[in-house]
């Protein structure tokens, strides 16, 4: 079983013993359930994407961004799975596993509010009760996501230490689940984790790809040359690349949030972005080796994203993986150049895509008419993970910020209260 | 294989307590040793702080994060362990506490300092566990807790224990099955610690019935058990002794203290007294007093 808990050096369980034999547990259902399809469990997963989640969702060609870059542009539109973003496939997923596993609680942890709304919703659907831990800094920039946690009856836990971001979130649902672990499901939010988390969200998330290989040769008659996801745990990363894995023709960028610069501050013991593919150094944390934002001792370094959803010292060990296989390029974007995106996005397609996926299409316009000129092909396929309307405060704030040119008048009209 | 710790529980049930080291500083950590020597503490577990202990409970979290604001580092903190071994009054073996990711970056970050040094571009590090265990065992430690680190990974750190003469403890849950107990008894030496609660580190107000399940599945064991995760007073010691513990460890009791601090030094000498008379009550099995 150890080897296959890894990509290459990467992955493992590195976790308390107390909780090694739930882990061992969650391996043999993971096997058993989404492997083997036992029970008919996938089936039963698949019907409740299509019926709760709505699912499949389009793959849509952006007529002007096509024009804008002068190829064929394909978005694919996780925003428009129910609840805005790709994580519902990954929490449906689990929460039906812990059903079916016959554990009576859910913990969750979030950043940007997404996968904790989205475990929330889950939960209520399947008649779980649900807590959520959420970093005092990210509840403060992502009020919405708070109250919609709340609405769907799920208790909303705060983190005060540190910066109080993901991070953060993650080492206090550790604590919840190593006290409660035996009739609690920790649902990790992305690839990141002890084995078998890393493979069976990655497993959940694959949907994305799976309709997105099949649409783009449906609508265009070939496979893509590039396919490019934004990247913070990396796990709307490894579901829009899983299935274009075996294509070799097909390119698999990965944006990371560049935040506001690349240089880490030794004194200050804090990264100014979230790139920890592109600039991390392996190590282990949160129960799996991969690469890490730390310092040279080892100590992890706070990161730093204007999107809360990337805002993360680690990544998942498969795209580590991929990334020194040379399978996956790993790129990064600054903050600038991500909330331009939202906002030209949110004007040429009426789109108004979430920070996280800004980022990705914040490459296309670098890639193409921009500095990094990376040759993407003629088709590409852009992942959309998930709708900015919890976005919307801190776009407004750091766009004014900027004064950013692409921003439009934020201005509350004369008379208007 | 007899080793320093295993001696500690040759004769009475050893007292084994957990500071973590910087905490509030270097020099401190020093005194608070010698304070918990004095009042009769066996074992010093010396905790090396990591950003991200998800093991702990509040009490020690906050402790890790004073020692990282005043700026312990893995190069203070053996510095510190080789002040320790030089002071006459510290005749007892230290322990680390640590997560891995410190321990597998040190080979990496030694090969850094080195070039920094030189002058030179950094060469490749040593890979693994190695430098670490290999400067923990020069500056006189003599063996390691590592929590995030359970037996089916730490083959490559049990080899340099190995190669270096430290024990490497393993701690046992209250979940842990019978089929991952082998597995570990297979693995450990110097002492089990036995994990008396689910949950993270803290002090507690009782003993959990856990604990006496965990001991009584320990019974064929050689290796002696020691009991950690929630002991703080007197009574609880000599409960977990007399239930069949062979030595008690306590971590958030002191570390209490400390974060109080108010004449930290004598608190923490009676508190290590008290707690220690209540192993040895436990060991002779004295009975309850009445009208408790």
């Amino acid at each position: 079983m150890s080897s296959e808990s890894k990509f290459g050096d990467y992955g493992g369980q590195y976790v308390p013993e107390a909780l090694m034999p739930a882990i061992e547990e969650l391996t043999d259902a993971y096997e058993r359930y989404v492997l083997d399809n036992e029970d008919g469990f996938m089936d039963e997963f698949r019907e409740r994407l299509r019926d709760f989640g709505g699912r499949p969702t389009p793959l849509q060609r952006a007529d002007r961004l096509s024009e804008r870059y002068d190829r064929e542009v394909y978005l694919k539109r996780e925003d428009l799975l129910h609840g805005g973003a790709h994580k519902l496939n990954n929490a449906l997923g689990q929460v039906l596993l812990a059903k079916y596993m016959g554990k009576d609680r859910i913990i969750a942890e979030t950043g940007a509010g997404q996968h904790g709304t989205a475990t929330a919703m889950a939960s209520a659907y399947l008649g779980m009760p649900c807590e959520i831990y959420m970093g005092r800094t990210d509840i403060n920039r992502q009020r919405p996501n708070v109250f919609r946690m709340r609405i769907h009856d799920a208790e909303v836990n705060p983190v005060d230490i540190g910066s109080g971001t993901l991070k953060e979130a993650i080492n206090e649902t550790m604590r919840d689940w190593a006290t409660n672990v035996e009739d609690t499901h920790y649902v990790i939010g992305s690839i990141v984790g002890p084995h078998p988390f890393p493979k069976m969200v990655r497993d959940f998330q694959s949907v994305i790809s799976e309709e997105a290989r099949e649409q783009v040769r449906d609508q265009t008659g070939r496979l893509p040359d590039s396919v490019v996801a934004c990247a913070g745990g990396g796990s709307n990363t490894m579901g829009t690349f899983h299935e274009f894995v075996p294509d070799e023709d097909v390119d698999l960028v990965a944006v990371e949030a560049g935040g506001s610069e690349l240089t880490i501050d030794e004194d200050e013991d804090l990264a100014p972005h979230s790139a920890s593919l592109s600039t991390g150094e392996e190590g282990v944390l949160h129960g799996a080796r991969t690469k890490l934002l730390q310092n040279r001792d080892g100590q992890i370094l706070e990161s730093h994203s204007v999107s809360a959803g990337l805002d993360y010292s680690g990544v998942g060990p498969e795209l580590a993986y991929l990334a020194d296989e040379g399978r996956v390029t790993p790129v990064n974007v600054g903050d600038d150049a991500a909330l331009e995106a939202f906002h030209r996005l949110s004007k040429l397609e009426g789109i108004i895509p979430a920070l996280e996926s800004s980022h990705a299409l914040a490459y296309l316009e670098e890639a193409v008419l921009g500095e990094q000129a990376d040759d993407l092909g003629d088709l590409v396929v852009v992942n959309v993970s998930g709708r900015g309307d919890k976005d919307l405060d801190t776009v407004i704030e750091e766009s004014e910020k900027r004064d950013l040119d692409a921003a439009p008048s934020m201005e509350v009209f004369e008379g208007e209260q | 294989m007899s080793s320093s710790i295993r001696e500690a529980f040759a004769d009475e049930p050893p007292l084994i307590s957990y500071v973590a080291a910087g905490d509030p500083d270097a020099e401190s950590t020093k005194e608070y040793v010698r304070a918990l020597v004095r009042g009769g503490a066996d074992v010093i577990e010396l905790g090396l702080p990591f950003s991200e202990p998800i093991a702990e409970g509040p009490t020690i979290q906050q402790a890790i994060r004073r020692a990282l604001d005043a700026g312990m580092t893995p190069d203070r903190y053996f510095d510190l362990v080789a002040e320790l071994r030089e002071d006459a009054e510290v005749d007892v073996p230290l322990v680390c506490m640590t997560y891995y990711n410190l321990i597998y970056q040190y080979g990496d970050s030694e090969a850094q300092r080195a070039s920094d040094a030189s002058g030179k571009t950094a060469s490749e590090g040593r890979e693994g566990p190695e430098p670490f265990v290999e400067a923990a065992a020069e500056a006189g430690i003599s063996g390691l807790i590592v929590p995030d680190l359970p037996v089916d990974e730490s083959g490559p750190l049990k080899s340099a224990c190995e190669a270096h003469g430290l024990d490497l403890i393993f701690i046992v849950a209250p979940t842990t099955t019978d089929e991952r107990l082998d597995r570990m008894l297979d693995r450990a030496t110097g002492f089990v610690y036995v994990q008396g609660r689910l949950g993270t580190t803290g002090a507690r107000s009782d003993v959990s019935t856990d604990t006496h399940v965990s001991l009584g599945r320990l019974d064929e064991t050689d290796l002696p058990k020691a009991v950690g995760f929630g002991i703080s007073e007197r009574d609880h010691a000599r409960e977990i002794v007399s239930g069949g513990a062979d030595g008690i460890i306590v971590g958030s009791a002191f570390v209490d203290l400390i974060a109080e601090g108010d004449e930290v030094a004598d608190r923490l000498e009676a508190k290590a007294r008290e707690l220690k008379e209540g192993a040895l009550d436990g060991a002779e099995k004295v009975p309850e007093p009445e009208g408790k």
